[in-house]
């Protein structure tokens, strides 16, 4: 017998090794590596005299291409946010719902039709939801009565649809982590369908179905074009008009969509294109706090 | 319902197929009503098929077919009319392993209540004594009664198990089937839960799947020994363990069989 490990394979393996390593340690340069970037970009405006962190954050008047320009990005952060949490309202209960149906009341054939259709959802471009939005959604809502029909909710119904895929496959997956013993116990003990699911089933898998939500709300805040497409990318305070809280039929600007249309137009390294890398900035932290939420949260789940 | 009936569960002619495979080849028996009836066989024999056909928990298997008749209490239990979350209430079941439900001792013992009557019945004196009660017939008061909202999964294997019991009874079933409860504890746990399985006999008809031959001998008044899908005897326990009428049966409990 040869115990002796050929000059190959160590150094093959030592190879294999340091590739993985780096290609770990690479992901956390990247992420902070863009984080600076982006920072960078904006730092300069950030710290000069005539710019102020609480008009951005506050004043209502976005007007980067008069002289002198206006920054204020308060609608477009209402905007953003009020978008984000319509489409949250629709889409949760849905893919919820969607998610304890496919693990617990559907047959397996149907299953795995659901669960082709649904990923088939997922491949779907941003760009086309985006037609769908400008194209279809829309005709509805001029029903309903917006004018241009491109409005907050139409561009929430069309992020409802795009987070869905992800919440209800990560719903799915927590609710399969339940313990089946549990869900013997509970029929031994002569539960509903019903009650098997909201005294059972949501609380044994509230972790991971918190999770799941969390992470449909950071590709929610996260999308560009199709919010672009679907909300009509106008200047409007969703929450200053003569319905009684959130104007639904209003059109309003997204941080994402901002940066995407206006960055064209802008002079590199400009007090316009510095102002729209602080919204980056600004986006990159939201989002990174609701993904760091979902992972301490999934963390959880699996240190118990 | 007379309170006079000798047997509890009667089963005609059972068969249970798990999709082509026959599980049950036409099982009859009678049970008699508030003893502790031991249900013994080698392993894949069909003992928890059985056990799960008298609570009908089997069906949620999508492949599941069932033949026969099984009476319980005077009814039978496949008719239409059966309420199946009626028929749990009365038919209540201790798994293999402890299954608390992830919440407190006071809810898993209450889960039952809470399923099972209006919120308007549920006030917090009757829970309380509920809790009380149940507990104290499985012998757990005296030791939880100051952890009453601890999470199950601080008890030890045999408090859960005990409380696996303990949320049974605020029901007032009147059956009550175990499989192989014991499986999962130690020698002392072992004597604990024993020795509460004779302290419920009487008041509940108890069926008991047991791979432990001592143990059904301690512990049971009748005894099935089962074989293949089918019942090959069926005695008192006395009987069964000391004149097996049946060669298969002495090879059995002799541990000449696998
Ligand atoms: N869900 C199922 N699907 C298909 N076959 C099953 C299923 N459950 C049990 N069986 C088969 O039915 C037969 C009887 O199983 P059962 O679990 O009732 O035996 P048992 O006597 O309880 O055995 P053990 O002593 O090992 O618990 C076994 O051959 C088993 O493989
Ligand atoms: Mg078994």
């Amino acid at each position: 017998m040869q115990l002796q490990r050929s000059k190959w394979k160590a150094f093959s393996e030592g190879l294999i090794e340091w590739t993985i390593r780096v290609s770990g340690i690479s992901a956390v340069v990247f992420v902070f590596a863009i984080f600076i970037f982006v920072f960078w970009e904006g730092k300069g405006l950030l710290f000069s005299d005539d710019f102020s962190i609480s008009e951005l954050l506050t004043s209502e008047k976005w007007d980067p291409t008069h002289t002198p320009p206006s920054y204020g990005a308060a609608r477009i952060i209402l905007g953003t946010f009020s978008v984000a949490l319509v489409a949250m309202i629709i889409t949760v209960p849905f893919s919820l719902g969607g998610a304890v149906f496919i693990s617990e009341f559907c047959g397996p054939r149907l299953k795995e039709i659901l669960k082709v259709v649904i990923e088939l959802l997922a491949a779907i471009p941003s760009v086309v939801w985006g037609f769908i939005g400008l194209k279809i959604t829309s005709v509805y809502m001029k029903e309903l009565g917006a004018d241009a029909g491109v409005s907050l909710l139409n561009g929430a119904i069309i992020l409802a649809l795009m987070s869905m895929p992800i919440i209800v496959s990560i719903s799915e997956d927590a609710l399969n982590a339940v313990p089946d013993s549990y869900r013997e116990a509970a029929i031994g003990l002569g539960v509903t369908k019903w009650q098997m699911v909201y005294r059972v089933l949501l609380p044994g898998a509230k972790n991971g179905l918190l999770a799941a939500v969390l992470l449909g709300m950071g590709r929610v805040v996260g999308e560009t074009m199709a919010v672009l497409m679907a909300t009509g990318n106008a200047d409007n305070n969703p929450f200053s008009s003569d319905a009684p809280f959130l104007d639904l039929l209003v059109s309003v600007k997204t941080m994402t969509a901002t940066i995407a249309k206006e960055m064209g137009d802008t002079v590199n390294g400009g007090d316009h294109y510095q102002v729209l890398f602080l919204l980056g900035v600004l986006l990159f932290s939201i989002t990174f706090i609701v993904n760091l939420t979902a992972h301490l949260v999934i963390h959880g789940v699996k240190r118990k | 319902m007379s309170a006079q009936r000798e047997h509890a569960i009667v089963t005609e002619d059972l068969s249970l197929w798990y999709g082509d495979f026959q599980a049950l080849d036409g099982v009859s028996t009678r049970i008699r009503d508030g003893v502790i009836t031991g249900l013994i066989g080698p392993s894949g024999c069909g003992k928890t098929t059985f056990l799960r056909c008298l609570n009908r928990v089997n069906e949620r298997y999508g492949n599941v077919r069932t033949e026969g008749m099984i009476d319980i209490l005077g009814k039978n239990i496949y008719d239409d009319d059966v309420s199946l979350i009626e028929l749990r209430k009365s038919v209540g079941m201790v798994f293999q392993r402890p299954n608390p439900l992830p919440i407190s001792v006071y809810e898993n013992v209450v889960f039952g209540l809470r399923i099972h009557k209006r919120r308007s019945e549920l006030s917090k004196s009757v829970l309380d004594q509920a809790v009380e009660e149940a507990l104290g017939e499985v012998r757990l008061w005296a030791d939880l009664k100051d952890r009453l909202h601890d999470k199950e999964t601080d008890l030890q294997l045999e408090q859960q198990q005990k409380l696996c019991i303990a949320r049974l009874l605020p029901l007032k079933p009147d059956v009550i089937l175990m499989d192989e409860p014991c499986s999962a504890l130690d020698v002392e746990a072992t004597t604990a839960v024993e020795e509460l399985m004779r302290s419920l006999a009487g008041q509940y008809t108890i069926v008991i799947v047991t791979h432990n031959m001592a143990q059904a001998r301690r512990i049971s008044d009748d005894c099935i020994f089962m074989l293949l899908g089918n019942i090959v005897e069926q005695d008192r326990t006395e009987d069964l363990f000391l004149n097996p009428k049946n060669e298969k049966t002495a090879d059995y409990i002799e541990g000449r069989y696998g």
